[in-house]
């Protein structure tokens, strides 16, 4: 069963298009991940979804409810938690989860329930009863994250939830998500960490340039890729000159299928070849028109690669060149409302 | 038993008004929280007006006869001015948390749950505002009894009260207005500060129009503050009868009655004008 349903959203932030034909199905239970550089559109996605944002076309639906026009009801089922961790710094934890479930509406007693046991669940109780503008980050997104789950919520939205914390609340964070998933809740996060969304997602999307390029379970879009991956090197750090030149001397090569240059790790190369023979070739090749190798690795596919594979060009690369494009200012006058 | 009557009490709740009045008591319980923790603002904005009616009263104590009318102290005439300046000013600052609720993004976190209505925002805020705006108003009035200004009757009191909240609730409206219009607090402190002072001293807060030269009158005689300051200083001048001309406007008399509808409409053409917008950005 599909619990959210986006369609074709379409987004413009003044001349920016930040969307660009966004469409997702997520099954019911699952845990999703949405994977892309930043700036790929995942946290617009995120926000259209949960009612911050509308879009400039395009449906969204969360279990069958169409959240543009009954957003009240889209806001009952989910729970957010956002990339900006926003707390009230002279609130205590207590306090803010008590605002926040007031604004959920939840019977008292109910909530201080639920209060008491997400602060035991997350290990907040030594702090709990503190000022939020004395937390740590990990503290603050465990804070955040028992707020986004204060009202039992059929959906968990998460914006990159791990983004600079330390590994203990990482790892606490992780567990806490696959319970939830096997307990039935609908998890959809984004990520530009690969190892991240490798580890939790049974699901995921991949998004660039505000579309959904490629999408399955992360073992299939991997077993699909085919061919096996080289990376090659003719000295430790190469330059684009001469990584173009090594990239036309590959591609001549029979058995050779595709030779991306990864600029993030000094100017090696990135080969999908047909098998394990097309190996000696290479370096005969090579050494034909006097280059050295100085390394060459054989691996099976990477999520990396299935990126690489439907972009061309491989995550860190993506987000190098997205990160001279954006404008941040702009950007988070349009988070402003 | 308990239990049986909980269910019963859930099941037969009016959903939608016990909503809505379950999360504009929990913004409005923020907000106080927060003045609680914070009291500078509070302390600062009780001892203010009381530091500018010593010091005006003292500085214009030995005024020239005729300034104020008859029988009145100078103290006395400036009594109202100072309250109803002090609420403007705490009114005209109601934006300056919503703002920053903003910037910081913790407006989204109020947004993304499913409020009843979004303006549950803005009621929390215009409570909060007038809660503190009546406290500061009774601070004054009680030093300025203690310095030998006087004490409204009752029916002034309520005068003094009903002025506030009218008061209050347009220049609330306002500022949120300009929170939501304005791209930051920065904007925002730039325009109170550029309407605050202006609006006190082309008002007859301090002086009466007839001191003034006539262009200042004719400033005077459109200031809304005017007509804020003039009913409840005649609540401190003695028998209220609001049919009575309080303002010598150079346009003409204007009776109690006329300031009070004067108000309510700029209340009220406020809240018109602003409501879309809040509506809008609240959408």
């Amino acid at each position: 069963m599909v619990l959210i349903d986006l369609q074709n959203l379409i987004k413009f932030y003044g001349p920016v298009k930040a969307l660009n034909g966004l469409s997702l199905k997520v099954p019911k239970s699952s845990l999703y991940g949405l994977l892309g550089p930043n700036g790929a559109g995942k946290t617009t996605a995120l926000r259209i979804l949960c009612t911050l944002l509308s879009p400039d076309s395009g449906k969204v639906f969360i279990s069958g409810i169409d959240a543009l026009k009954d957003p009240r009801s889209a806001r009952k089922r989910l729970g957010y938690v956002a990339q900006e961790i926003a707390l009230d710094k002279i609130l205590t934890g207590r306090e803010l989860l008590k605002l926040q479930g007031d604004l959920y509406h939840l019977q008292n007693n109910e909530r201080d329930e639920q209060i008491e046991k997400l602060t035991s669940r997350l290990n907040m109780a030594d702090w709990i009863d503190r000022r939020c503008g004395s937390y740590s980050g990990g503290m603050r997104r465990r804070l955040d994250l028992a707020a986004g789950l204060l009202h039992r919520p059929e959906l968990l939205v998460l914006d990159e939830p791990t983004v600079g914390l330390d590994i203990e609340s990482r790892s606490a964070i992780w567990q806490l998500l696959r319970e939830l998933k096997s307990s039935g809740t609908t998890i959809l996060l984004s990520s530009h960490y690969l190892e991240e969304v490798e580890a939790l997602a049974d699901q995921i999307a991949i998004i660039d340039g505000g579309r959904v390029i490629a999408e399955g379970a992360p073992d299939d879009l991997k077993k699909c890729l085919g061919g096996d991956r080289v990376t090659l090197r003719v000295r430790e750090f190469s330059d684009e000159d001469e990584a173009q030149i090594v990239r036309k001397i590959l591609l001549n090569i029979g058995g050779v299928q595709q030779v991306v240059i990864n600029r993030a790790q000094g100017f090696s190369l990135n080969l999908v070849v047909d098998g394990e023979e097309v190996l000696p070739r290479l370096r005969e090749e090579l050494l034909e028109a006097k280059f050295d190798l100085f390394s060459l690795s054989q691996s099976r596919p990477s999520l990396d690669d299935v990126y690489l594979q439907a972009t061309g060009r491989t995550l860190m690369d993506a987000e190098l060149a997205i990160a001279s494009k954006r404008d941040l200012k702009l950007e988070s006058k349009q988070a402003m409302r | 038993m308990t239990n049986t009557l909980n269910t019963f009490l859930a099941e037969t709740k009016p959903d939608s008004f016990a909503d809505q009045i379950q999360e504009i008591s929990a913004l409005t319980r923020r907000l106080f929280i927060q003045l609680i923790r914070r009291p500078s603002t509070l302390i600062a904005g009780i001892l203010q007006p009381l530091i500018w009616l010593l010091l005006f009263g003292a500085l214009f104590a030995k005024a020239p006869d005729g300034l104020v009318s008859a029988g009145m102290s100078y103290g006395s005439f400036l009594g109202a001015g100072v309250i109803v300046f002090t609420a403007f000013s705490g009114a005209l600052n109601a934006g300056l948390p919503i703002m920053f609720d903003r910037e910081f993004g913790f407006l989204n976190r109020l947004l993304v749950a499913p409020l009843y209505s979004r303006n549950s925002i803005v009621f929390a805020s215009v409570i909060y505002i007038t809660v503190i705006s009546l406290l500061q108003s009774l601070a004054i009035m009680i030093t300025a009894f203690f310095l030998g200004y006087g004490w409204p009757s009752i029916s002034g009191l309520l005068l003094v009260v009903m002025t506030l909240l009218i008061l209050v609730f347009a220049v609330t409206a306002l500022s949120l207005g300009l929170a939501f219009a304005l791209p930051g607090h920065i904007e925002l402190i730039a325009v109170i500060f550029v309407i605050n002072l202006p609006l006190l001293f082309a008002s007859t807060a301090l002086a009466p129009i007839s001191f003034m030269p006539s262009w200042l009158g004719w400033l005077a005689s459109i200031n809304p503050l005017t007509f804020a300051i003039e009913p409840i200083r005649a609540a401190y001048a003695g028998p209220l009868h609001l049919q009575m001309t309080l303002l010598h406007a150079p346009y003409g008399n204007v009776s109690g009655y006329g300031c009070l509808s004067v108000l309510i409409g700029i209340a009220l053409g406020l809240f018109l004008v602003i409501s879309p917008l809040l509506n809008r950005k609240l959408a």
